[in-house]
């Protein structure tokens, strides 16, 4: 789960992480009287999950009460790269020495938290870590140790940093692990974390926070049960159910059962010239109610010309998951052709209820996507 | 023999009481496991299809001394717990079946599982299965499996069902199938199983089903850089469709900032001579070429 910027900040305050002053709006006029509390110049930063918002005109200065209404109306009503915005941040601007980067997250290959720090902080950091890579400082903290005064005191002396400033960085690399700990997150980042007239500042936050922790996080899966977080209204609908859901470009929705069945079976549809539509993963042991709401999910989708479905009968029982596609198909209203394969556990029992159904079925997967690709860009 | 899991293996069932644990301690049993003990607490005295069920690993091993791999159905909040425990106890083979089990006591879990020379295999993962010697400690369908000289190991778990039993089909049989889970942390990864592989006589050939996310694969092809490719290797990479930065269900398949593509994991393998199949049925294919010591 990924967290708002203004989330991220108020975490960053509870740790003493100095931020911006500033205030959160949800109407244009909201955002007016946070900009005269704030003071002028201010920034209106649109409250989004995609990145590259700042190139996308999610971030504008203000330095007077119409600037701050026109950025705001204009990222309210015409959103950020496609997704609508429905909070903006009014921050102070500040006065930016130098930008810094610094983030704690886990290195899966080295199993272990790895900080990450440089001197060139920024939007660019990204092309830094491609194409500098040296630029970019690493230690690592076993987590059977976890964080020790001489961890930070190489990431403080890395960033050359002395005096005072070396003292306030200090706690900021500590506060970066406790946040990372107590909220079970697996990436906590600032960047840029700037130099400012009055010390170091961290202008944006990046929180994301592990999935299979939610559970012990009630602050967390309290605001996901209402909040739609930038989520299109399948990928809420698939949330709702369980499934791993991606939208992708295509126009061949396809489902199959388990993460890396699923993800062959896009490529297959690639790979015989199809477009995927979608990354749907139904799980293991899907019963026929969990068929049919992934199939209707994809049939509401206008996107979608035709479907790929991708079984292998391992856990999951093949005639659960026929059952589930014939009432699919009999209940939905829009009909769209369908090209399934079936095999494994229970499959000539699956075989039977799709044949009496009237749906014929593959048995090879690459002769089936091989048929979804004809049946959705025309033939047959 | 096989790896990880053979005749001699003695297995004690975590969460033997609970609906996956009960279903596949009566399906492990048929296909010819030796279970001899499983764990619930507060349900000692019970049993689950002739075994025994006691309140702690410590009981269980105290009355099974024989008892040498534990596999682990416990659901996610309480799971490491019971690996620690099953650690505590001196088994030095646990299979973690659970998924979900959260990020950070994953990260210290397999860390101290290295340190005190236990294997882990998972979590998140469908377990280990030698179908020569009939013993499956996890939870695959027995029917993609038959005996054979190929190792296969795999980050996922319908697709290596599905790519086993092709190659079965075929006439390729496996000495032992490894699921190592697909979540980000993992305790035995591909090197360590491919290594396990390159030293079992039975094992002739492998076959490796990677995924996008990480560098699992990248790192398994500088390990055969080092010590050569000492048996014949091919593979399926999952994932070339994917469009960066995007999760793919497993924890583990995301690509970020230019890593764990699936054409840097494919030009990792064949620049170290693992062929790379262009779909799951074509692994047939290279099996037919690249294992040559006659069907």
């Amino acid at each position: 789960m990924k967290l708002y910027e203004f989330e991220g900040k108020k975490i960053f305050s509870d740790f003493k992480i100095p931020v911006p002053r500033g205030g959160l709006a949800s109407s244009v006029e909201e955002a007016c009287l946070k900009a005269l509390e704030v003071g002028f110049p201010c920034v209106v930063k649109a409250q989004v999950l995609v990145g590259g918002r700042g190139k996308a005109g999610g971030i504008r200065v203000a330095k007077s009460i119409d600037d701050v209404k026109a950025a705001a109306s204009k990222m309210f009503s015409e959103g950020v790269k496609g997704v609508p915005v429905r909070k903006v941040l009014v921050e102070e601007a500040v006065n930016i020495v130098k930008e810094y980067y610094v983030s704690i997250t886990v290195d899966r290959s080295v199993k272990s938290y790895v900080y990450l720090a440089s001197l060139e902080g920024g939007v660019d950091i990204e092309e830094i870590a491609a194409t500098k890579p040296e630029a970019i400082i690493r230690v690592y903290v076993d987590p059977l140790i976890g964080l020790r005064d001489f961890h930070v005191r190489r990431i403080v002396d890395a960033l050359g940093f002395k005096g005072d400033l070396a003292k306030q960085f200090d706690g900021i690399v500590r506060a970066l692990y406790d946040i990372m700990i107590r909220y079970d997150a697996d990436l906590v980042e600032i960047n840029p974390l700037a130099l400012t007239d009055k010390g170091l500042l961290a202008l944006d936050s990046k929180l994301t926070i592990d999935d299979n922790s939610l559970y012990r996080h009630p602050e967390f899966s309290e605001t996901l049960k209402s909040d739609t977080r930038d989520l299109s209204p399948e990928e809420v609908l698939a949330r709702d159910y369980g499934f791993s859901y991606v939208k992708l470009d295509g126009d061949i929705g396809i489902i199959g059962n388990g993460a890396g069945l699923t993800m062959a079976s896009l490529d297959l549809i690639a790979h015989f010239g199809g477009k995927p539509a979608n990354f749907l993963d139904i799980g293991g042991g899907a019963r026929a109610e969990r068929v049919k709401a992934a199939l209707k999910l994809l049939l509401m989708d206008e996107r979608v010309k035709a479907v790929f479905i991708n079984v292998y009968g391992g856990i999951t029982r093949c005639d659960e998951v026929a059952r589930g596609i014939v009432e699919a198909l009999s209940e939905f209203e829009v009909k769209k052709p369908i090209s399934v394969r079936l095999v494994g556990n229970r499959e000539e029992e699956g075989g039977r209820i799709l044949k009496e159904a009237g749906i014929s079925y593959f048995t090879n997967d690459e002769d089936a996507a091989k048929h979804a690709v004809k049946i959705a860009y025309g033939g047959v | 023999m096989p790896i990880i899991v053979d005749r001699n293996t003695v297995l004690l069932v975590q969460g033997i009481t609970g609906r996956e644990g009960s279903y596949h301690t009566e399906v492990m049993l048929k296909y010819g496991t030796r279970i001899e003990a499983g764990t619930s607490p507060g349900k000692g005295g019970m049993n689950v299809s002739g075994v025994p069920v006691y309140n702690t690993v410590k009981e269980a091993i105290d009355k099974h001394p024989n008892i040498n791999t534990s596999i682990v159905f416990v659901p996610a909040p309480f799971a490491c717990d019971a690996v620690y425990e099953a650690i505590d106890a001196g088994i030095k083979r646990i299979v973690v079946i659970t998924e979900g089990i959260p990020l950070h006591d994953e990260l210290k879990l397999i860390s101290y599982a290295k340190l005190k020379g236990v294997i882990i295999v998972g979590p998140n993962c469908p377990g280990v299965i030698s179908p020569g010697e009939r013993v499956k400690v996890g939870i695959m369908p027995e029917r993609s499996f038959k005996p054979g000289y190929i190792g296969i190991v795999s980050r996922s778990g319908t697709l290596t069902y599905e790519i086993s039993e092709a190659l079965s089909l075929a006439g390729f049989g496996q000495s032992t199938v490894v699921g190592i889970g697909g979540d980000p942390i993992t305790g035995l990864d591909f090197i360590d199983v491919v290594e396990m592989f390159f030293n079992d006589v039975d094992t002739r050939g492998v076959v490796v089903v990677g995924e996008i996310g990480g560098d699992a694969e990248e790192r398994l092809a500088s390990y055969i850089k080092s010590v050569g490719l000492r048996k014949p290797i091919i593979a399926f990479i999952a994932g070339k469709t994917a469009p960066p930065g995007k999760r793919m269900g497993h924890a583990g398949a995301i690509i970020s900032m230019g890593m764990g593509s699936a054409e840097s994991k494919i030009k990792a393998f064949e620049s170290v001579g693992i062929p790379v199949a262009s779909t799951p049925m074509q692994i047939v294919e290279l099996a037919r070429l690249k294992f040559r010591w006659g069907v």
